[in-house]
């Protein structure tokens, strides 16, 4: 499912990223890889959402959110 | 093995944004840096200097990046740094309290094979959240000795430049058997890849063999532009595709995997846990700062009451300089020699004292502003803001990192263009840097501070002040809207931005910041509205009153004076009549005056907004630097009042104008075009001229057309 899915407070783990080459090692660099296990801290309907990566936080825009496939 | 003795060192700081790098370089460096721009890119350049045991440092502060990707200019320009100058030393500072991520920058510099030093930073909170290092052994993974620091403390610094001066001098070879392993199908076809580059390349010498084959892999259009080479890029495409069949992923997403699994496998070797924080304090604070429902008003309180306390803080210390410069400008008066009157003496009390000081009046208001500013950046506030702030950008067709540079503009348009340079996509760095002007900045200030108590009751002040930046907020929301729908059309960047956790700001580096951000704003005084004053005061005194003019006013006072009364009341009419004769002919003066005569010329255009030439003279000056209109009316009007009057600019204005005429002015000064400076500085960040003047046009021409509208909708309602 997509991480704008995933309610705040649930652990899930990423399995794929629907971007493009230079967005994938943008993602990569702030630790967003498929295998890595996120925390989503907080979520809404169509604003930003932040998840815990790696002992730190990411914002990601919602149309970003919406390119993480998790499970 | 001994190397010849070098007497000067290259020493480069590279890290992760929010890691204390700058912090960092600022301890090591203190006064002796100096910023400047990389050739041919909008990336800033910083440098400094440093002695430590007899060897001269130059420490080079690297743009804060995540990785060396060719994606952004930073990266790219980092990278650049390191390959092509060499230094002796690259410094990764790190923050450790948040190792994983920031290791990842640390492998790739492994990897370029460069001499490494790794500050582990912020150490003092990595202990607090219960980790404890085997040093020994990370080095030992890195291959590069490691330094614990506190930068905000200067905690480690010496260590850290015992440290460099050893790897320095020992000229040891970098390690080049140091790598992380990718895999065995990714491994094999770097060896193929490397092969193919061994026959005569320039680039595999600079870089190394190994380091260009992983490039080629992950696709960095840098590397694969310089190899230039078709043959060498069809065979890499085979080898991607095979490796996506094969591992089912991207290269690039395979690498960056393998990346972490190495860091992953030295972190469960060398760190120890012994406390288990779940939730920071952080996070805590988060689930109120960021909350859905109540982040937006927290925020916009918090606005009101950074505007609020700088006006309200900052009247005491408005008082006293003005009381200093109306005491120089009264001694100076005083203290010359007898006789005519001096144009000199004109010159330097009208002219120069009344206004440079009637802008100095407004530096504890405009450092006030840039300290609350540089508080909330320095505590992360700055990071939630542009959470908040993302959907309703999003919704404007804005990224939410746009609205950092929207908030600087609030002090002063110029840092704020400059810090569009970290927006990617140049149709949302454009859109920014024409709406800028629009946030309401600190020059600005002194003509609301000068008339909103000269028109309304002190209840007003406050909402009054909100009133109007808020108007150019929403202006601004509304001309992004417009830009983005028509000129700048366009897919927007994704938004990823890390969340920094809340820090206690250092009074230090606070106050580094609001005065890097004074100073600027004192030395446009002393310089470019010190030049204006003076050319202001040249244009409204000459070419003075002509002869016979001149002499009727004289007759006239001395009618006045001949006139001889017993009673004291009659006295006292004599000196209130002479008062307005001194008016009259300052007044007359002026209108001779070239100011004046310009300002008549363009009255035509003026009055539909309420303006009279006196208005129109000093918003001419405001062009230079928006400050100038307070110290142009202060011109105005003290060289048009002789030698009494105490009456202050304000009780002047209110005896002028109408509140709604003052409404308008702040009206116009708020959206008309930019001052001279930050049409240079959207210049220099577009790279064309064709921005600049677009800025310049559309604003002054919405000015126009909203204050005139404003205004004889007032005069229509009755309000005027």
């Amino acid at each position: 499912m997509l991480l704008t899915n995933v309610e705040p407070g649930k652990r899930v783990y990423i399995i794929g990223l629907n971007a493009g080459q230079g967005m994938q090692g943008r993602l990569a660099a702030m630790g967003l890889v498929p295998g890595e296990q996120i925390e989503v801290i907080s979520s809404s309907a169509w604003g930003p959402i932040i998840v815990a990566v790696k002992g730190s936080r990411v914002i990601l825009g919602h149309g970003m959110a919406q390119k993480v496939m998790v499970a | 093995m001994i190397q010849h003795m070098k007497s000067r060192i290259v020493v480069a700081l590279a890290g992760n944004p929010n890691s204390g790098k700058t912090t960092i370089f600022n301890n090591l460096t203190g006064a002796r840096q100096h910023v400047g721009n990389y050739p041919g890119v909008t990336v800033e350049r910083k440098e400094g200097y440093r002695q430590h045991n007899g060897m001269e440092m130059t420490i080079v502060d690297l743009p804060g990046t995540y990785s060396l990707t060719a994606y952004s200019a930073e990266e790219l320009v980092a990278r650049n740094f390191i390959v092509d100058e060499k230094p002796d030393v690259v410094v990764d500072i790190i923050d450790s309290s948040n190792l994983e991520r920031n290791l990842y920058l640390a492998v790739q510099l492994m990897e370029m094979g460069t001499p490494l030093v790794l500050a582990f930073n912020m150490s003092d909170e990595a202990r607090a959240r219960g980790y404890e290092f085997d040093l020994e052994m990370f080095s030992r993974f890195f291959g590069a000795p490691i330094v614990m620091t506190v930068g905000h403390k200067g905690e480690g610094m010496d260590a850290l430049l015992d440290a460099v001066m050893s790897l320095a001098t020992k000229g040891s070879q970098p390690h080049a058997d140091i790598s992380v392993h990718y895999g065995n199908e990714i491994e094999a076809e770097i060896i193929k890849i490397q092969a193919l580059l061994a026959k005569n390349n320039p680039l595999a010498d600079r870089y190394g063999s190994r380091w260009i084959a992983l490039k080629l892999l992950e696709n960095d259009k840098d590397i694969r532009a310089k190899i230039n080479s078709p043959d060498i890029i069809e065979k890499v495409e085979k080898s991607v595709a095979h490796i996506q069949e094969i591992v089912g992923d991207s290269p690039e997403t395979s690498i960056a995997g393998s990346r972490y699994g190495f860091i992953s496998g030295a972190c469960q070797v060398a760190v120890r846990s012994t406390i288990e924080v779940r939730h920071t304090i952080s996070d805590r604070i988060d689930t109120v700062v960021t909350n859905r429902v109540l982040g937006l008003p927290i925020f916009l309180g918090l606005m009101y009451l950074v505007f609020s306390l700088t006006f309200t803080l900052g009247e005491p210390p408005m008082g006293w300089i003005e009381k200093l410069f109306s005491c120089l400008g009264n001694g100076i008066k005083d203290w010359w020699p007898e006789g005519s009157e001096s144009l000199l003496k004109s010159l330097l009390v009208d002219g120069i004292i009344g206004g440079v000081g009637g802008v100095i009046v407004f530096l504890p208001n405009i450092l006030l502003l840039f300290l609350a500013i540089a508080i909330l950046e320095d505590s992360g506030y700055m990071a939630r803001a542009a959470f908040i702030m993302d959907r309703l950008m999003h919704k404007i067709g804005l990224h939410g990192k746009s609205f950092i540079p929207m908030l600087v503009g609030f002090g002063c348009s110029i840092p704020a263009i400059m810090a569009t340079r970290t927006l990617e996509n140049r149709r949302d760095r454009l859109t920014t840097m024409l709406v800028i002007p629009l946030m309401s900045c600190g020059a600005r200030l002194p003509i609301y501070t000068l008339i909103i108590p000269a028109f309304f009751p002190k209840v007003w002040y406050g909402p009054m002040l909100w009133i109007i930046y808020v108007i150019g907020i929403i202006l601004a929301i509304v001309g992004a809207k417009l830009l983005r729908s028509t000129l700048f059309k366009g897919e927007s960047v994704p938004f990823v931005m890390e969340l920094p956790p809340y820090r206690m700001p250092t009074v230090k580096s606070v106050l580094i910041h609001m005065w890097e951000r004074g100073w600027l704003y004192l030395k446009k005084a002393g310089t470019i509205i010190l030049g204006i004053s003076i050319l202001m005061w040249v244009m409204t005194t000459f070419p003075g009153l002509p002869e016979d003019e001149a002499d009727r006013f004289e007759k006239d006072r001395q009618a006045i004076q001949a006139i001889i009364g017993d009673k004291k009341v009659y006295t006292e009419e004599k000196d209130e009549r002479l008062v307005a004769l001194d008016n009259q002919e300052a007044e007359a003066s002026l209108r001779h005056s070239i100011a004046g005569r310009v300002g008549r010329t363009l009255e035509p255009v003026l009055a539909p907004m309420g303006f009279d030439w006196k208005i129109g003279t000093a918003l001419l000056g405001a062009f230079a630097a928006k400050e100038v209109f307070v110290a142009q009316m202060g011109i105005i009007y003290s060289v048009g009042e002789a030698d009494e009057g105490s009456e202050t600019l304000r009780e002047k204005l209110k005896d002028n104008y109408s509140p709604l005429v003052g409404f308008c002015i702040m009206l116009f000064c708020l959206i008309s075009a930019p001052c001279m400076s930050t049409l240079a500085v959207t210049l220099r960040e577009s790279g064309s001229w064709k921005w600049a003047v677009l800025q310049l046009g559309s604003l002054t021409l919405l000015a126009y057309v909203l204050t005139v509208t404003i205004f004889q909708a007032g005069m229509l309602l009755g309000i005027g």
